[in-house]
């Protein structure tokens, strides 16, 4: 079932908003990423990291005030360098997404049933009697009884409506599932639910569902918890990436490492530290590294220099120069 | 229950900032400068308020003497021409801006005033002051306002003053609404629970926490408002209803008509007065347009546009489109 | 509660609390003479805080914990029960009474970007509490005090942030503003509606810092909070609510690693670990949490209870101590064994 081509593959992604005094706003800077059929893999950050811009541009979703450069290959096809033209026949057939907040985003007068067939009906896949039995057992797929497709939003709970806008996303049996903050406003029973379903449809053999997915969100022991990989997003740029047991062992950036370190952890005793300062501002060309303001590790290199992206191990890169030793044995 | 918010995104959607610019101090001036229409209707009507305040000596003539012939058309002598007692047009309109703006302005005052207070009453105390002041701004809302007017007139006579308190007590209803809605909402805020918590008494949290919030959406009440008076002075005087000592834009137009300006053709007894109102009333409606338009951005339909984002060459950078 | 608190009378002690929310029937429901409704928010909550102790009310949405911190600082009237503060009873006081202890009891809100007035400078916001309950009278010597809460609440230098507009701080910054609002008056108890749920993570621990340092300071916190993880750090002491009711309480630690209810072991089970080597198999409870309006017969946790028995559905369990753990350690579970 895994094959050793990546089923998704991000180059060089590039976004820049335009801002209305003028001036832009360099949103993501050069994210670069691939993944193979039922990876899960964390994209995780905070606020204005970047990472639900970087979704929303392999998506195709992006405002008029944004350019897009880069490019994103699936299954061989660069989708985004015809712009909206290449991306739409792919949108929710080969990827798609469910959005933050999805749960309060469907039509309170139409009935579930009729929202999930939706996207069928407009991609031709299936209509009428066809498109109501692939709702039912889409509905099945994520947990929620069949019967329940002629109800209404407001009839099922927040943890209820936010499986069905999974199955929503999966209306047109997409290969990769763009997720975006899909706990973040539910309790940690019903999170736990929408995990374990996350989990199940991504290992699931012998159907074609071997789902990948990216699961967007700040919340580190989530990812921990679901994701084979991980990448930490800062300042609009992918500062570390790798397998989730090496990042939380042996982080190779800075941040990576005070962000667990700023994560309290159930039953551990550690200290909890928070990180000091902000983010960057991203309207302004940046010299030098973008966490020097706030690392507890900088050196000479990291004022003036950007760093290089650099892999220590295979498989686990990092974009930091204590990873250089060029640099850190010219520093010492 | 206490679902937990998602994160804001540095990147704010728009929208949402618009929505929090209300909130901040220096909204309305915002709102008004920004915009091209407000700021055309502010001279506009900072320009009729300076002649209705100037009047006396703007006036080429004294607007209640025979200082020509009846009805002579626009000449060098007469600007506007004469009406039909012979009295100079152009003086006779510009005496008339000060009761019609005056008018207006306090009419419109007393209707805020009315509906303000009811509105603010009744959206922050809730609960049966709501009801009962609610039940009575529908039983002033049914009253039909021409039979009022008439009624009124006939009753109490016909005064300036007794125009000045019809038209507040017809109008302010819809103002008593909106702001009810507003500080119903508003009192709900985190900020204002927060400060009835520490224990601020109602009186401060009215002034000093709602009434700010509710300030920008009363301002373009009132304008409009102004707008709304004015023409419902000019149509009770039209009506005849309108103080026979007086000069106002409106008595004007009746006078023209009853004059029967019409059979002699004298264009100019009834054209400018009705420009005059109905410039005014349009000045008044972008000033308070451009104030509603900033409270509700999501009005903007910029948001909704097809257009999708920009391509740039592989490694573009800035320039590069 | 335990007695091994010592025999001062502790900051804030509540027995027995009970809150309900009506819900309107309509024209409709009155007509067909449906019974009135009402939501049973709180359904008898008893605890207690003492100087210097942080407690935190842990649960999911539904549970009441914060209809429980809204009793407590009466924004919201009680049915029953009895809150006492410094052994005052003040859970029947009327308005004119309640104004002295507004300054004892403070409350933080959740959202950074709502609790603090847009149109009121950082000054304006911290100064409120001394206004309102006219305490200082020479503006140097408001100015004085604003500073020094500021100072308190991390917000240097005090300078830099006073003249400015909540929408020009961060959400981290806004938060210390509405923590230095609180501590201008010096509560005595503070109460912490999820103080950070909406802080990005870097910027939570300064936060908790900040509430942990107060509390080393003397001052009373109950927190709540829907994080368990945070609670652990953070609290002394950690009460779960479930449906109205505490359903275990202890000591922080020991609720955590050692946990008796079951509704606590799921709970714990579903929390994600930071190691990701670490992660326990989660124990996911089927459904959703039942509506506090039609509550469950006897146990209120059973219809859900992955190791419920027959006697659950009759009997109502009260929180009590449990053999084989400390005292202190409460859980309210018949199938526990009692002391």
């Amino acid at each position: 079932m895994s094959s050793r081509e990546p089923v998704i593959r991000v180059e060089d992604l590039h976004v820049w908003f335009e801002l209305p005094g003028g001036g832009e706003l360099h949103a993501v800077q050069g994210v670069t990423f691939e993944l193979r059929e039922g990876e899960r893999m964390g994209l995780v950050g905070e606020s204005g990291c970047g990472k639900t811009t970087t979704i929303l541009a392999i998506m195709g979703l992006l405002p008029a005030t944004a350019s897009v450069s880069g490019k994103v290959i699936l299954d061989g096809e660069d989708i985004l360098v015809g712009g909206e033209d290449t991306i739409s026949p792919h949108r929710w057939n080969d990827i798609s997404m469910v959005f933050q907040g999805a749960m309060n985003a469907f039509n309170p007068v139409k009935k579930i049933g009729e929202q999930i067939a939706e996207p069928m009906e407009l991609h031709g896949l299936a209509s009428g009697k066809a498109a109501r039995a692939q709702v039912r057992e889409l509905l099945e797929l994520v947990g929620i009884s069949g019967d329940r497709a002629d109800r209404y939003p407001h009839e099922f709970s927040g943890g209820m409506r936010q499986r069905a806008a999974i199955a929503m996303a999966l209306a047109c049996s997409p290969k990769v599932l763009l997720a975006d903050e899909p706990t973040t406003a539910l309790d940690v029973m019903v999170q736990a639910q929408i995990l374990e379903l996350l989990v199940r449809l991504s290992t699931t053999l012998g159907k074609e569902l071997g789902l990948t997915v990216i699961l967007v969100t700040h919340d580190l022991p989530v990812v921990a918890q679901v994701c084979d990989r991980a990448a930490v997003m800062y300042a609009g740029e992918i500062v570390e990436m790798g397998g989730m047991s090496t990042i939380y062992h042996d982080p190779r950036h800075p941040y990576t490492r005070m962000l667990f370190a700023a994560t309290p952890d159930l039953l551990g005793d550690d200290e909890v530290i928070s990180i000091p300062g902000a983010p960057p501002r991203l309207d302004r060309e940046l010299v030098g590294c973008p966490f020097r303001p706030r690392c507890d590790s900088a050196f000479e290199p990291c004022a003036t220099v950007h760093p290089r992206r650099l892999e220590p191990m295979p498989g686990h890169q990092a974009l930091c120069h204590l990873n250089d030793s060029a640099m850190t044995e010219a520093a010492s | 229950m206490s679902l937990i918010e998602p994160l804001q995104a540095a990147d704010e959607d728009a929208l949402a900032e618009g929505i929090a610019q209300s909130s901040r101090p220096g909204f309305v001036r915002t709102a008004i400068m920004g915009n091209r229409a407000a700021i055309v209707g502010l001279v506009i009507l900072a320009f009729f308020v300076f002649v209705a305040v100037f009047a006396p000596f703007l006036e080429p003539y004294d607007p209640t003497a025979k200082t020509g012939p009846v009805y002579d058309p626009p000449s060098s002598a007469h600007w506007l021409g004469t009406d039909d007692g012979g009295g100079d047009m152009l003086s006779l309109l510009i005496a008339g801006s000060r009761v019609s703006l005056a008018v207006g302005f306090i009419a419109a005052l007393v209707a805020i005033l009315i509906g303000g207070t009811v509105g603010v009453l009744s959206g922050f105390f809730g609960g049966k002051t709501d009801t009962v002041l609610m039940r009575f701004t529908d039983y002033m809302l049914v009253i039909p306002d021409i039979p009022l007017m008439i009624i009124a007139a006939a009753l109490f006579g016909r005064n300036l003053r007794n125009i000045i308190v019809i038209i507040g007590i017809i109008y302010w209803t819809s103002t008593a609404r909106l702001i009810r809605a507003q500080v119903k909402s508003v009192r709900e805020r985190v900020y204002v629970k927060r400060a009835q918590a520490l224990g601020a008494g109602n009186r401060r949290l009215v002034f000093k926490h709602v009434l700010p919030q509710v300030a920008p959406l009363l301002i373009a009440n009132t304008v409009l408002m102004i707008a709304l008076a004015i023409f419902a002075e000019t149509f009770i005087s039209f009506l005849g209803l309108g103080d026979p000592s007086t000069i106002s834009w409106g008595r004007l137009i009746e006078n023209a008509f009853t004059g029967e300006a019409t059979i002699n053709n004298a264009w100019w007894a009834i054209v400018p007065p009705g420009v005059c109102v109905t410039v005014v009333i349009l000045a008044c409606t972008m000033i308070g347009q451009s104030v509603e338009d900033g409270l509700n951005p999501r009005l903007a339909v910029g948001h909704l546009s097809v257009k999708r984002f920009r391509l740039r060459p592989l490694g573009g950078k800035a320039g590069a489109e | 509660m335990s007695a091994a608190e010592g025999t001062a009378a502790q900051l804030l002690e509540v027995e027995g609390l009970v809150t309900r929310y009506p819900i309107a029937r309509g024209l409709y429901g009155a007509l067909r003479r449906q019974p009135k409704l009402t939501v049973q928010a709180v359904n008898g909550v008893s605890f207690s805080i003492g100087a210097g102790e942080m407690v935190a009310l842990v649960g999911e949405s539904g549970c009441g914990k914060t209809s429980t911190a809204q009793t407590v600082i009466r924004m919201v009237a009680s049915e029953a029960g009895s809150i006492r503060f410094r052994g005052t009873e003040i859970g029947a006081l009327g308005a004119r009474e309640l104004r002295p202890l507004r300054r004892e009891i403070q409350i933080i809100y959740q959202d950074p970007y709502e609790s603090l007035d847009p149109r009121f400078t950082v000054r304006d916001t911290i100064e409120e509490p001394i206004r309102v309950h006219g305490l200082v009278d020479s503006s140097a010597a408001r100015e004085a005090k604003v500073h020094e809460a500021m100072e308190r609440a991390g917000l240097t230098p005090p300078e830099l942030f006073i003249d400015r507009y909540p929408h020009e701080l961060s959400g981290g910054q806004r938060q210390r503003v509405a923590i230095a609002a609180a501590l201008v008056l010096e509560p005595k108890l503070l109460i912490a509606d999820e103080p950070v749920s909406m802080l990005d993570v870097s910027v939570r621990a300064g936060i908790l810092a900040l509430l942990d340092g107060l509390r080393k300071d003397g001052m009373g916190v109950l927190m709540i909070t829907h994080d368990l993880s945070t609670a652990a750090h953070f609290a002394d002491r950690i009460a779960v609510m479930y449906l109205g009711r505490i359903v275990e309480e202890g000591p922080a630690k020991q609720v955590v690693r050692n946990p008796q209810h079951p509704y606590t072991k799921a709970l714990i089970s579903v929390v994600p670990r930071r190691d990701p080597d670490q992660q326990t198999v989660p124990q996911i409870l089927q459904g959703e949490t039942p509506n506090p309006i039609r509550m469950p017969s006897g146990c209120h946790f059973h219809p859900r209870c992955p190791v419920a028995e027959a006697r659950c559905k009759e009997i109502d369990p009260e929180l009590r101590e449990v053999e084989g753990v400390d005292p202190g350690h409460r859980a309210a579970c018949i199938l526990l064994g009692a002391l």
